[in-house]
């Protein structure tokens, strides 16, 4: 990976949301995402879809450092991540937690508020509130005080949510927010999707569901252990490309990055 | 119990210091699910004493401690190296790392206790009983020198958790959420392991090695049953780390003079008094105590068989008319397969809510509120059936045992969406009517 050309195939715009260039992960030495190189254009809900394995969790946690990059670049509206955290909310994928923990759905709503408070500071009322307010936005105020372990599935979805909402972010990374929630709260993330968009954010989705693809998204990342395709909905969600997605894995990549994680360091 | 004396007063004062520290920083460890790392810190403090006291060639506190913690943070990082590098498993690294630290620490500390008087035993089981006679000056008052160090601990943990308490937490719940908005758990985790080495070395010479695992431990399960917030988490662990250390030395002077022996010792009777809280509030904790469950699972059930019951006398008023035959109650008990003590139960719950009344010779009958209720029951019961038939498409005879179920467990959610669904429906797949 390190004796390649620095050669930007094409030129990043500094405004993108996101913009990613030569992106290649790995994980333990193997990689599992290869050569992503792609930018997103503001205001957008935008479709992360692949099968199984294909590294669409782990598109997101590169671009959020939270795993290293073997190689390649990410730049968030311009600007490498750490500088730019605050702008940048993350929803996790719901079962990444102990919802057995002693906190209550506002304790964890008030979690999205930290970045700003900074550390060691004490959480103000000021935060609470806004806190309770992005609970209100996905209709939980009634739930502020329940610890979490008694909520349904959806509801605890909801209330991630609600976390990335009150970070005030301007870039959304959600791991698969549909997985498993009833009808209501679908119905409460599709609403929540379609005002973020009209305050102008940016919002990227992993999402399984191919049947609403075209209703929910306006561009879609089709992947495959590397980018099949880019682009609005309309050009890229194709027959062709679903295939290419779907068709199976690349076993000579596969045998390839087999290869790649036993070579010396 | 009379010849109480200030010795045990101090003895009880050390004890719930270094518990009530122990129990701060436990509680972490227990929400993390780590509860072992407590384990391995406390084991792997003890080779930490024996080289600082190698090195150093005498007991002078300082090195000592600085020594321990270095263990104890060293156990932790290697333990996350071999999960990382090894991918293995934390508990099973742990248990590499920890139990081999410790076997060096023994060895190392028989070795030098041939020269000097360090005590195997009392590293391992502590000495509190001796910690009044070794005083240090505060101020005008001469202090046992383990209760002022178990202070000074208790003040760093209450100091260091209250200014990253925010982060603790976020680290503790989501890690990843925690790194990706620029708060390093990583470190926040070392914070917490520095903490957790400080408190077992200062808790070591009282409690020893082996019981500090209890302090560290059972106070923080005991809160998560009681508390359903970390603060109150927090809080109920103190009260049970101070009721540990009263009612242990208590247990140790008290129970044994009872059987003609002498005192026994206070830190294992702390660590038996903490089994035995842990135990009451295991059996009596709000919601997820098991007494708790159990009253819960029994009103569920005692409910059911009141909608039983309630369900069979309207169905007998259905079929036989208001005017009809009347039916026995030992027969209607028979019939829903209630065993004459639970039939007793039932009969008195039904008719101190008013929902049946009797006539001659056991006859039973619906009240007014009774049959109201019933209707409800019925009607849940045969819009599940028609919901069955026409919306999961289940053959008409396979409807009734499901629905028969689901007709106690009906929310009022769920019975407005079963009322839409089967707009316009009267009868259930078997003719009856819809109440």
């Amino acid at each position: 990976m390190t004796g390649m050309p620095a050669v930007s195939r094409h030129e990043h715009s500094p405004a993108h949301p996101l913009a990613i260039h030569d992106m290649t992960v790995a994980y333990h030495r193997k990689p599992v995402l290869w050569d992503v190189d792609f930018d997103i254009p503001e205001g957008n809900l935008v479709g992360i879809i692949g099968p199984n394995g294909a590294g669409k969790s782990t598109l997101i946690k590169a671009v959020l450092d939270l795993m290293p990059k073997a190689s390649g670049e990410v730049m968030i509206y311009g600007r490498p991540y750490r500088e730019q955290s605050q702008r940048v909310a993350y929803v996790p994928q719901r079962e990444s937690v102990d919802w057995d923990f002693p906190v209550s759905a506002l304790d964890v709503v008030t979690m999205g508020r930290y970045g700003r408070i900074g550390w060691c500071r004490p959480v103000s009322r000021l935060h609470r509130e806004a806190a309770r307010s992005a609970l209100d936005q996905v209709g939980m105020a009634d739930y502020a005080e329940r610890q979490i372990r008694q909520l349904s599935g959806g509801q605890q979805q909801r209330v991630f949510l609600a976390r990335a909402l009150a970070q005030e972010a301007d870039l959304y990374f959600m791991d698969e927010p549909f997985a498993g929630v009833d009808a209501a709260t679908e119905k409460v993330i599709v609403a929540l999707l379609r005002r973020l968009r009209e305050d102008g954010k940016t919002v990227l989705v992993v999402h399984h569901d191919l049947q609403t693809v075209a209703d929910y998204f306006d561009w879609v990342i089709m992947l495959n252990m590397r980018v099949v395709a880019v682009g609005p909905t309309g050009s890229v969600f194709t027959r062709d490309n679903l295939h290419k997605t779907y068709g199976g894995r690349l076993t000579l990549l596969d045998e390839a990055a087999e290869a790649v994680a036993r070579s010396p360091q | 119990m009379s010849d109480w004396s200030m010795i045990d007063t101090w003895i009880v004062l050390t004890g719930m210091v270094i518990a009530m520290s122990c129990a701060l920083v436990g509680n972490f460890l227990v929400i993390r699910r780590m509860s072992l790392m407590g384990d391995a810190i406390s084991h792997a403090v003890l080779p930490g004493l024996a080289v600082a006291f190698l090195l150093s060639g005498d007991r002078h506190p300082l090195p000592m401690f600085a020594g321990a913690v270095a263990a104890g943070l060293l156990t932790a990082f290697l333990t996350e190296w071999i999960r990382t590098n090894g991918r293995m498993e934390a508990d099973a690294a742990m248990g590499v790392i920890f139990t081999t630290l410790f076997a060096i620490g023994l060895l190392l500390i028989v070795r030098a206790a041939d020269s000097v008087d360090l005590d195997p035993g009392c590293v391992l089981y502590g000495a509190i009983e001796l910690s009044p006679l070794d005083t240090v000056p505060v101020g005008p008052w001469e202090w046992p020198r383990a209760f002022a160090i178990g202070l000074v601990v208790l003040a760093i943990n209450v100091v260091v958790i209250g200014l990253f308490y925010k982060e603790l937490v976020l680290s503790s719940f989501d890690p990843e959420a925690a790194a990706a908005l620029g708060f390093k758990p990583r470190r926040i985790y070392y914070l917490l392991m520095a903490l957790v080495a400080v408190t077992a070395v200062a808790s070591f010479e009282s409690v020893g090695s082996i019981l500090v695992i209890a302090m560290l431990i059972v106070p923080g399960v005991c809160g998560t049953l009681l508390a359903r917030r970390l603060p109150g988490v927090l809080a109920a662990s103190a009260v049970v780390a101070m009721l540990s250390a009263i009612g242990g030395h208590v247990m140790a002077i008290g129970i044994p003079p009872i059987f003609g022996f002498v005192d026994t010792s206070t830190s294992g009777s702390m660590a038996v008094a903490a089994g035995i809280l842990f135990v009451g509030v295991f059996l009596v904790a709000p919601e997820n105590g098991v007494l708790a469950r159990w009253a819960h699972q029994r009103s569920l059930r005692d409910r059911i068989r009141c909608e039983d019951v309630l369900g069979a006398l309207y169905r007998w008023h259905e079929e036989h008319g208001e005017k009809g035959p009347v039916v026995r109650w030992p027969e209607l008990a028979a019939r829903i397969g209630l065993g004459p003590t639970q039939a007793r139960r039932i009969r008195r719950l039904l008719r101190r809510n008013g929902l049946i009344g009797y006539v001659a010779d056991d006859a039973v009958h619906l009240t007014g509120e009774g049959k109201r209720q019933a209707a409800i029951v019925i009607r849940d019961h045969r819009l599940w059936e028609v919901y069955l038939h026409h919306q999961v498409q289940l053959p008409a005879d396979h409807v009734h045992a499901t629905s028969e179920a689901l007709e106690h467990l009906t929310s009022d959610g769920m019975r407005r969406r079963l009322e839409r669904d089967a707009t316009g429906a009267s009868v259930d797949p078997h003719g009856k009517v819809i109440p």
